[in-house]
């Protein structure tokens, strides 16, 4: 990785400027995610002293789809008003500009013709509507081939700026294709082969129905998401929200997990778009290993448990029955399928195999090792990962169960409500803790063995015993009172040093990120 | 089977009365969606004094929706893969339903004497293309002589 000193100082602040194509100006102190959300907000204004904000973490703001339609009449507004357009070819050139709008006016000031023409709109000159005189004698429609009298013309066709005329059931069932199948929106042209012109949204409206027209303003909003990089969808289910962050451009993320939690209560990541939080694994190592593992971790499962490797060729070998004399079908060795050497040894022991320790069987076996390591490895972070990933989703019924003992407790041990909250608050601990660690065995496996690497490894040691030993109280039975006093206290404080591990696991790795300290074995 | 929509009894009609030069297309009789089509190789091509036979489908969508057009013959360009299927933008994406079967012919006739292999819908045949011309051009002509005569 190279560095370029600017970024040494890894420091984000107002000089921070990353051009979002929409105006800050009067948005650029309001910050959403660094508050707490509302309901405590109303119940404890003194937690108004929120959370420091680390380096590594980013700034968001939650948006209504309303907002982004907003967001999108505003610039919109600006546009028509500085260029001296109508609004519908405002909203055409933005789309065409990727709501760039900087760079819209300098082309549009250099050359307003070609800019108009290029986004597919009427040149300055003419109307948006076609102005040549209706044809005077019967027209036929070159898509249907129906005829119109020249009386119903005007009723029955419609042309734009470009003079292509159609019939209006051809345009409607032409819109309406390309809306409902095509999933089209701000780019369809008009219907005549070679020409560019964008149908503007006011004629969608006059040509198609209600829920078509619908659908096309939901695709707009959509495109005008996905043409933004500072916003994104939140990916939850009928979650409509949608998500601000202007520090996580693309180029940021071999240095940055952007996190952000979503007003559903959920988090993703803001830079892939993982539906939960992949802390402290950057988006690019998730999405190699996810890949990875679809492809890989079945077969290698079942590789490991059912296959050896023939000691010649390296042939996959799955030995379905039979004795222990083993012919590869594709080299032809012999060999024994005990001790992995070959059989011309084995004398007459047939069925029997006691040679482990004879050299030719070790050497047989120490290639096949060699063979079988990095399978081993991936295996063994792959094992790991899994059962975070499986403990993580049976965490609804962790808090079921911790519930019923919050209860019992309750009852047998004459604590109140509020006493007994520490337990379901370990259990927040608990999946946190084992999400972090989950990610944790993607890390280390893209990870260079070097000193560093055993730092890493050091922590998430200790982070995944701390987690394990509270695990282990939080399944402990509930005997009498005195009990229930010294459990509490030991579930406290156990929760306390997990968190204390978790938070120096994150935010080591994080820094790591920033001060380059992370060497991964793959191509950057 | 629905009755034949006004403009495909027109775009038949014509197609019959005039075709363009080297082109025929006529629909079968028991299905007048389904066009039986011959194209002849451009003149200067190396698909010179072949013709092409290719299957047309009008589908229910047409106009709106492209036909869908396939060769019959066996043919050597890198656009056009083993089983006839064609890479032509407007047969996709550039389809318009101005567009009409007369338009589609001819570009496909355009395609044979303008092969593009940066495009390829043949991968062994466009690599062939671009690593060595006058191989592939000669293979080209082979084909042509050994199918399409």
């Amino acid at each position: 990785m190279s560095s370029d000193g600017d970024n040494d100082d890894f420091v984000y602040d107002d000089e921070y400027e990353y051009d979002d194509g929409f105006d800050q100006d009067e948005e650029a102190d309001e910050i959403d995610s660094t508050s707490e959300p509302d309901v405590y907000d109303a119940l404890s204004p003194a937690i108004e002293e929120a959370p420091q904000k680390k380096p590594y973490d980013v700034t968001w703001k939650v948006k209504t789809l309303q907002e982004i339609i907003d967001m999108q009449n505003k610039e919109i507004k600006k546009i028509q008003s500085v260029l001296e357009v109508p609004p519908s070819s405002a909203a055409v050139l933005l789309r065409h500009y990727a709501w760039n709008s900087e760079k819209l006016q300098e082309q549009f000031w250099n050359d307003p013709a070609t800019a108009l023409q290029e986004a597919g709109l009427s040149p300055p000159s003419s109307p948006t509507t076609s102005t040549q005189p209706l044809p005077s004698g019967p027209f036929e429609c070159p898509v249907c081939c129906m005829d119109y009298d020249a009386a119903s013309l005007e009723k029955n066709t419609y042309a734009m700026g470009c003079g292509h005329r159609f019939c209006k059931d051809c345009w409607t069932e032409y819109l309406t294709g390309k809306i409902k199948a095509e999933g089209e929106s701000g780019n369809i042209q008009c219907m005549e082969d070679g020409c560019s012109r964008i149908v503007r949204e006011e004629v969608i409206d006059e040509m198609v129905a209600a829920d078509v027209f619908k659908k096309y303003h939901n695709l707009l909003n959509a495109a005008f998401v996905a043409d933004s990089p500072n916003l994104r969808w939140c990916p939850h289910p009928d979650c409509q929200y949608i998500i601000e962050c202007n520090q996580a451009p693309t180029r940021m993320l071999d240095q940055l997990v952007p996190t952000v939690e979503c007003k559903c209560g959920n988090e993703l990541c803001f830079g892939c778009g993982h539906p939960a939080s992949h802390r402290p694994v950057l988006c690019r190592v998730v999405k190699m290993w996810e890949k990875k593992c679809a492809d890989d971790s079945e077969t290698a499962n079942w590789l490991q448990a059912n296959t050896k490797e023939c000691g010649k060729c390296n042939s996959t070998i799955e030995k379905n029955g039979g004795c222990n004399h083993m012919t590869c079908k594709k080299c032809k060795w012999e060999f024994c399928w005990v001790c992995m050497g070959p059989w011309s040894e084995h004398g007459t022991s047939w069925y029997q195999c006691n040679r482990f320790d004879e050299k030719s069987g070790v050497d047989a076996r120490d290639t096949q090792a060699k063979s079988r390591a990095s399978l081993d490895r991936y295996l063994h972070y792959f094992n790991r990962w899994a059962n975070h990933e499986h403990s993580a989703k049976l965490d609804a019924e962790f808090y079921k169960k911790t519930e019923k003992k919050m209860e019992q407790m309750q009852n047998s041990g004459n604590l109140s409500w509020i006493e007994v909250q520490f337990a379901k608050q370990a259990v927040d601990v608990v999946i946190k803790a084992r999400i972090t660690l989950k990610w944790s065995y993607c890390m280390a496996f893209y990870l260079k063995r070097n000193n560093m690497t055993e730092l890493f490894e050091d922590n998430q040691r200790d982070l995944e015993r701390a987690v394990e030993n509270l695990g282990y109280l939080l399944e402990q039975n509930i005997i009498d009172t005195d009990s229930i006093a010294k459990l509490r206290s030991d579930i406290t404080n156990q929760a306390a040093y997990v968190q204390k591990r978790h938070d120096i696991l994150m935010d080591d790795t994080l820094k790591g990120y920033l001060e380059r300290r992370w060497e991964f074995a793959i191509p950057t | 089977m629905s009755a034949l929509p006004k403009r495909i009894l027109k775009e038949t009609e014509r197609l019959m009365a005039d075709s363009p030069p080297g082109i025929s297309a006529a629909p079968k009789d028991d299905n007048l969606r389904h066009f039986d089509v011959t194209v002849a190789g451009p003149e200067s091509s190396p698909y010179e004094g072949g013709v092409f036979k290719l299957e047309l489908f009008l589908p229910e969508e047409y106009p709106m929706n492209p036909p869908k057009v396939r060769f019959l013959t066996k043919i050597y360009h890198p656009n056009i893969d083993k089983l006839g299927r064609i890479c032509l933008d407007i047969l996709k994406d550039k389809w318009s339903p101005a567009l009409q079967i007369r338009t589609v012919l001819l570009s496909i006739q355009a395609l044979l004497g303008a092969p593009n292999p940066d495009d390829p819908l043949a991968n062994d045949v466009a690599q062939n293309w671009k690593e060595n011309q006058s191989a592939a051009i000669a293979q080209a002509r082979e084909w042509t002589r050994q199918y399409a005569q």
